[in-house]
């Protein structure tokens, strides 16, 4: 009886991850191709990249000054807080900005496009898509994969940007750095390595937000409240995927030799 | 071509351990009309999208016009489903877009027609339809009979030579009911549609049977010899994913058969 619970599972979870796969290996395909849905193209760079604009200054400004207030506590001890535009810049490019970012675009979007993607299969809109000779694929898939992945590098260097910002406010107003020290140490510190890697991430990120984002959508069943679950498995998904990828770019740049 | 527009040999499929069609087969001529029965989730619907390509049997063919449209990839089918149209049971119209985009849908994606004449074309059969004066509107405006005729609007507009309805009178009003089988007739008497209906109210395939749509009148008038040849009609019922019955008009009323005769009464 559990045996065949967890063989079931097991068989189910085999088959999503294949399906996902050719899901992935059929959009980027699309992709390279000569865009033909050039205005659904558009309006998704719309909907992600411009649509999360606010949240992601606002995520970035803060979680920048709170890098500079915690840092600072821990670099007085050394007595090294000239070192503080240097902190908060590398765990903003490195780390930060591209994550958090990613997963508040993944909250938004992931989310977003399961539950329009989602409504659109229960109401059985994709399969008279189908039957009036449009591949879902390139109409549905294709434009959002662009979209986000035009979108996401973007919003995570103005999260970066944003968020040093932060920081220099902190390091200025409660402890006191001159404007020079701060953006300094912050401007030296980067090297290129690291904003390769800080813009390297998002591309990755922003395959996983649309494409899990898609994946849930077009696999909804059980009507409207199917649409629902879809929609929370969909952010779940993405969100899990993007830390775990993270770490595994990391790992492997490391690895390589990278920095 | 001779032969028949629409052939299904021992086609079966399952979804998970669940068959939903088992070993189906039967045969539709070109201009006739077919009407399927049985109760909800006897695999009606699915059935549909078999023809269409749009679900994949695990098992048997699927002849449209001959030709074996199983093994075809979705590249494939298009030309197959340029020749086909399909009316979902709520219409499924685009939501994000209107009336006239919706119905003005098929060309855009084959680039059939400049503006102009894309124009002309969509109030042509948003006439056909008697829908013309919701060009403008989005279908969350429209209620569920104009819905499913806009939906008729969309897939006639390139003027397919099979139709497959799937409960197009399921909800509606008994008025409403009579402008879709209109339609339908329509469609069938004038352009020498075959079609496929799916349908719960038995009525609904007798007035269709009995009747051909009058140009002069507008209307359906009841068939006699004065009016020409009876439509060529046949009758499906599905039960527990099986044919259970499949005959014409005349087999379908004098059937002796419990099951079937439930559903006469
Ligand atoms: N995509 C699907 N996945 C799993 N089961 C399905 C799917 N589509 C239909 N079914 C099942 O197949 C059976 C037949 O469905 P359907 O053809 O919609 O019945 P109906 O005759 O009412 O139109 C039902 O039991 C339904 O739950
Ligand atoms: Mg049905």
């Amino acid at each position: 009886m559990i045996g065949a619970m967890i063989t079931g599972a097991l068989k189910r979870w085999v088959l999503a991850v294949q399906e996902f796969t050719y899901l992935l290996s059929n959009s980027l395909r699309y992709a390279f191709k000569s865009p033909r849905y050039l205005a659904d193209t558009l309006l998704q760079m719309d909907v992600i990249g411009f649509g999360s604009l606010p949240i992601v200054i606002l995520i970035g400004f803060f979680t920048g000054g709170v890098l500079a207030l915690q840092s600072y506590r821990t670099l007085s001890t050394f007595g090294e807080t000239g070192l503080l535009g240097k902190v908060v810049a590398l765990s903003l490019v490195l780390e930060l900005g591209p994550v958090l970012t990613a997963l508040m675009v993944a909250g938004r979007n992931s989310s977003g496009i399961a539950s329009e993607i989602g409504s659109m299969v229960v109401s059985e809109q994709v399969d008279a898509m189908r039957a009036l000779g449009t591949d879902p694929m390139r109409k549905l898939v294709v434009p959002r994969l662009i979209g986000t992945v035009a979108t996401l590098p973007l919003l995570t260097i103005l999260a970066d940007f944003s968020g040093m910002l932060g920081g220099y406010f902190v390091s200025y107003y409660t402890v006191r750095l001159t404007t020079e020290e701060y953006w300094t140490t912050a401007y030296q510190s980067l090297t290129f390595q690291d904003v390769t890697q800080g813009l390297l991430k998002p591309f990755f990120f922003a395959v996983i937000i649309s494409l899990v984002g898609c994946f849930q959508g077009l696999h909804t069943t059980g009507g409207t409240e199917g649409v629902g679950r879809a929609t929370t498995r969909a952010m779940v998904v993405a969100s899990v995927l993007i830390v775990v990828v993270d770490f595994f770019i990391t790992k492997f740049l490391i690895g390589i030799g990278f920095f | 071509m001779p032969g028949p527009a629409i052939e299904l040999r021992n086609v079966s499929l399952s979804f998970d351990a669940k068959r939903v069609l088992n070993n189906v087969s039967f045969a539709l001529g070109r201009g006739e009309t077919l009407f399927l029965l049985g109760v909800t989730g006897s695999g009606k619907s699915v059935l549909l999208k078999v023809m269409l390509g749009l679900l994949k049997p695990d098992d048997g063919q699927v002849l449209i016009d001959g030709q074996d449209v199983v093994p075809f990839s979705e590249e494939q089918l298009q030309p197959v489903r340029r020749r086909m149209g399909i009316v979902f049971q709520e219409g499924a119209l685009f939501d994000s877009l209107s009336v006239f985009e919706n119905v003005a849908y098929r060309l855009r994606e084959e680039h059939l027609a400049d503006d102009a004449s894309l124009e002309q074309q969509v109030r042509e059969v948003l006439r056909f339809v008697e829908m013309e004066a919701a060009i403008e509107k989005s279908p969350s405006e429209l209620s569920g009979g104009m819905r499913r005729r806009v939906a008729i609007a969309r897939t006639i507009i390139s003027n397919p030579a099979i139709m497959l309805y799937d409960s197009p009178t399921g909800g509606l009003d008994p008025v409403t009911c009579l402008t879709i089988n209109v339609l339908i007739a329509k469609m069938r008497d004038l352009q020498h549609v075959t079609s496929v209906v799916v349908t719960q109210r038995l009525q609904d395939a007798y007035e269709l049977v009995n009747s051909v749509y009058s140009q002069e009148k507008q209307t359906l008038v009841p068939v006699n010899g004065a009016s020409g040849s009876r439509p060529v009609t046949r009758f499906l019922m599905l039960r527990d994913a099986e044919v259970y019955f499949q005959g014409n008009e005349q087999e379908f009323t004098h059937s002796t058969d419990a099951y079937v005769q439930k559903f006469l009464a």
